[in-house]
């Protein structure tokens, strides 16, 4: 059976050079919107460009900026495998970030080889944590997950914002009238090592990594077997043997502990401090959001997430650049990052459609197979289907 | 050109259509081969061949779904083109499909009323829909609420009303395919009488089955395909089971295997007592009392929906016994989780494959070890070891001839019968100690059926004791030791294979209990 083989391989290049086009077209529809600002869009770009790539040290920002993005992306892999829909990536941060925080402010007197890993572990658990509560939740009363996460966002960020004003808060901006919230900074020793003179440090590595290790453990373990199986039919896996309620719980714990790790890394990798503007975006960049977009960008695969936290990494510092040397508002620079997610949500739209008269051909060549019709009937009538 | 008739329900006849010469080919396989098939009005056509057989392409082509790359369709002596199902029920043909085209949340009206024009656009015209269903309705003896919503009706009424959306269309050539997969017994008796006054009507009936006594039981003439080809047409007063098997198998077929005799040996799974609830929370199984014995297969029959289901789900865990016990070989395990039920050698075919035997988006290998894959050697440590995996599944594959372009294929995507193929391999391959079998061969072919019934037969020789659950009657006469007779939650008797007689069953079935 070489043909069907040789046709898998023609679609599945197709899926993976689909999210590129999709950006180059959400680029040329910004590029009109440019046009009619006045502005040269090839010059606008290429800013753009230069401001993400263009240096050694453009090239470090967009891959600080990559970092949690990827982080967040990790978890939102296994949860949503794991038909499980996690949007509290930025309240899953925020926890871990305060509980990691605490350890380098608590354990002034220890080495750095043993505070650092610590406290990384720490925004593990404490994202694993913020993320189990939903997880609970939903295994055992039935609460929806979407509801419960975005609730858990709206009480982190007022619990980080009681704390950085108050218990927490930087004993030197306590005696000012500023009262910036932010924790005191953490001891030298206590910071992740740095490619110097750039601010790329090694979470950046570890995040990476990390990467590889989801996709062992989504592939190749009997724990992603499960938390898989679970997503895709529930029932088969009850009938299975598969405690079906665990691995809702473990699906949200691990995303919920890959969010904590992206948030404890803000701390320890960039600001070494804990910082925010009063609202919850203020510290974490929006990135428990934009690691959805990432990680659906990469087709909820690991590896796939890497590059496309990276191009989101870049659209973020980039957009930045352009800004500043073509004057343009600052709500293009969105409406730009919103016009790449609406391409690459549309083409993976499309892409599921083809998919799916891709099979329906497949099944004619085996009629009266699989439980499922193409529609096409009910669709001639006028009546939707699915 | 001469009047046509004008069936009763206001439908022009159609006298006589022919195909000839169908060919069509996908990608890599040609599904239909130079077939001829013709039906006239007020005749049961039945098309008979086994899944893959080109059964439902031929009638796509003719319903317009798919286009013909050779060959003409001719309909009272004209030729006719049909590009669209437009086209065809423009013609007076309509298709009834196996898995229903309905909206669960509108009225049957609406449905009707679905994507044809209003009488007074832009506003609905419900009422006049409503009348005219209740008209056709009575002419056939259909009975349908047309104000009931879709959800609210059972399958065989929810069919009722696909058989009234082609009539109120317009169809006097109806192409019924696979009407029967979805109905209980009884549905299927009063489906028939509708089929058979449809036809005394003048309608011209195509009925698409891989099911030999119901195609003897209704059918006037019957064409065979079989790989794409038509083997023949044939009145089918003048043809037997067993030649419709071996045309459509294209060998001879073992309609009750040769059983061998085995000492039953001991206890292996006993039911001591037990009661449950349903999913409604109501009374479900009432005190059942059942032993299965090692070497034995323990038919349980009865009509759908009398515990069956919950029967299997308790006995594998799935389900909560409000009393009594549960023995494996002597274990008490009714207080056990569903995986350390399995861990103790218990195999599990559940009734709907589709929805819990099978993970859809998983891959043939992966669904192979669905049941194992915590244990060595698939697991070690927590990690799969994908070496094992791919050798075990190659070797089922293989030896349960599982018809797959690789073991990488998603489950999805191969046919009925070979989806439950890879459950009775996985399911089998694990050497149980007991089987519970639920309707293991509901919507297979002949070749399909024949080839789990002989691997049961196999287990059963190997000392494994088998529950076997069925509401084909005809599938626990040729297989069962002993046949237990479910009815109300209740078991109304268990009658020796050699004793049993569908009319003895039959009356057990409906909850006679004789001598009372």
């Amino acid at each position: 059976m070489s043909k069907p083989s040789q046709e898998n391989w023609y679609a599945k290049l197709i899926d993976i050079a689909l999210p590129i086009f999709a950006t180059l077209a959400a680029l040329i529809v910004g590029a009109v919107m440019l046009l009619l600002l006045n502005v040269n869009p090839i010059e606008a770009y290429a800013a753009l460009w230069e401001g993400a790539f263009g240096s050694q040290n453009a090239l470090a920002e967009t891959l600080v900026k990559a970092t949690p993005l990827l982080l967040v992306g990790l978890g939102i892999c296994i949860s949503f495998r794991g038909d499980v829909i996690n949007i509290g990536g930025e309240g899953q941060m925020i926890v871990g970030a305060i509980i990691g925080t605490q350890v380098g402010l608590r354990m002034v007197d220890s080495p750095g080889w043993l505070v650092v890993p610590l406290a990384l572990l720490a925004g593990f658990a404490g994202g694993a944590l913020w993320g189990g509560i939903p997880g609970l939740l939903k295994a055992y009363f039935n609460v929806n997950e979407i509801l419960s996460t975005v609730m858990m966002n709206a009480i982190a960020v007022q619990l980080m914002t009681f704390l950085l004003r108050g218990p927490m808060i930087d004993p030197a901006q306590a005696e000012l009238a500023s009262k910036i919230p932010q924790t005191a900074r953490l001891m030298e020793n206590f910071r992740l090592p740095r490619w110097i003179p750039t601010r790329l440090h090694l979470g950046a590595l570890i995040a990476v990594v990390l990467a590889v290790l989801v996709y062992i453990l989504l592939w190749r373990t009997t724990w992603g077997y499960r938390i898989r199986s679970v997503g895709q039919n529930p029932d088969a896996s009850a009938y299975a043997g598969i405690q079906v309620k665990n691995y809702i719980v473990l699906a949200l714990v691990l995303s919920g502990a890959f969010a904590g790790l992206a948030g404890v890394m803000q701390v320890y990798g960039v600001n070494y401090r804990m910082i925010t503007d009063g609202s919850g975006s203020g510290f974490t960049g929006r990135a428990g959001f934009n690691g959805i977009v990432a990680a659906l960008f990469g087709q909820l695969h690991p590896l796939g997430t890497i590059p496309a936290s990276i191009l989101f990494g870049a659209l973020l510092v980039g957009a930045n650049k352009m800004q500043r040397v073509v004057q343009v508002p600052s709500a293009l620079v969105i409406a730009l990052n919103g016009l790449v997610v609406v391409f690459v949500v549309s083409s993976e739209i499309w892409r599921r459609k083809r998919q799916r008269r891709r099979l329906a051909a497949e099944m004619a060549l085996q009629e009266g197979a699989p439980g499922e019709s193409d529609g096409s009937e009910a669709a001639h009538y006028g009546g939707e289907v699915d | 050109m001469t009047e046509r008739t004008i069936l009763p329900s206001g439908h022009t006849q159609i006298d006589h259509l022919s195909m000839k010469g169908i060919t069509k080919r996908f990608p890599g396989v040609v599904a239909n081969h130079k077939v001829d098939f013709d039906v006239r009005s007020g005749e049961v056509h039945a098309l008979l061949g086994e899944n893959g057989a080109g059964k439902t392409t031929l009638m796509n082509v003719l319903y317009g779904l798919y286009h013909a790359d050779e060959g003409e369709i001719i309909l009272n002596g004209e030729e006719v083109v049909i590009e669209s199902p437009t086209d065809a029920i423009e013609q007076g043909i309509g298709m009834i499909h196996q898995h229903f085209m309905l909206v669960e949340t509108l009225t049957v009206a609406e449905n009707v009323a679905l994507g044809l024009r209003s009488s007074r656009e832009p506003l609905t015209d419900l009422n006049k829909v409503s009348e005219r269903i209740l008209e056709l309705a009575e002419l056939y003896g259909l009975n349908i609420d047309p104000d009931a919503y879709i959800w609210q009706l059972s399958v065989g009424q929810q069919q009722r009303v696909e058989i009234i959306k082609a009539l109120y269309r317009g169809a006097a050539l109806l192409i019924l395919d696979e009407p029967t997969a979805v109905l209980t017994p009884q549905e299927v008796d009063e489906f028939f009488c509708i089929i058979r006054e449809m036809a005394k009507d003048g309608h011209a009936l195509i009925f698409i089955s891989h099911k030999l006594h119901e195609v003897i039981d209704i059918s006037d003439r019957v064409t065979v395909l079989r790989d794409g080809k038509k083997v023949g047409t044939h009145q089918t007063a003048q043809a037997t089971k067993a030649d419709l098997a071996r045309w459509m198998v294209g060998r001879e077929v073992d309609f009750r295997p040769e059983i061998e005799q085995v000492e039953p040996g001991e206890v292996r799974l006993k039911v001591d007592n037990i009661s449950c609830l349903s999913n409604r929370g109501t009374s479900s199984l009432q005190e059942v009392d059942l032993d299965v014995h090692s070497g034995e297969i323990l038919g349980v029959a009865g009509v759908s929906g009398n515990g069956q289901r919950e029967l299997a789900e308790v006995i594998t865990g799935l389900r909560e016994a409000t009393a009594g016990r549960i023995f494996l070989d002597g274990e008490d395990i009714t207080a056990l989780p569903p995986i350390s039920r399995t861990d103790r050698a218990l195999s599990y075919i559940p009734e709907e494959r589709m929805r819990d035997g099978m993970i859809k988006d998983f891959t043939v290998a992966e669904n192979l070890i669905l049941r194992e894959h915590h244990k060595q050697p698939f697991s070690n440590w927590g990690f799969l070891n994908l070496k094992a995996v791919e050798q075990h599944s190659s070797e089922l594959i293989h030896n349960y001839q599982i018809k797959t372009p690789s073991q990488e294929t998603l489950a999805k995507s191969l046919s009925g019968g070979n989806i439950q193929k890879v459950v009775v391999a996985r399911e089998l391959s694990r050497d149980p100690r007991v089987i519970v079998a639920s309707q293991p061969t509901r919507g297979l072919d002949v070749g399909a059926m024949e080839y789990v019934h002989s691997r049961l037969l196999e287990e059963r020789l190997d000392g494994t004791a088998i529950l076997l659950i069925s509401e084909d009657l005809d599938e626990i006469l040729a297989l069962a030791d002993r046949i237990a007779v479910i009815y109300e939650g209740q078991i109304m008797g268990i009658v020796p294979r050699e004793e049993a007689t569908p009319e003895k069953l039959g009356l057990l079935m409906a909850g006679v209990k004789e001598g009372v």
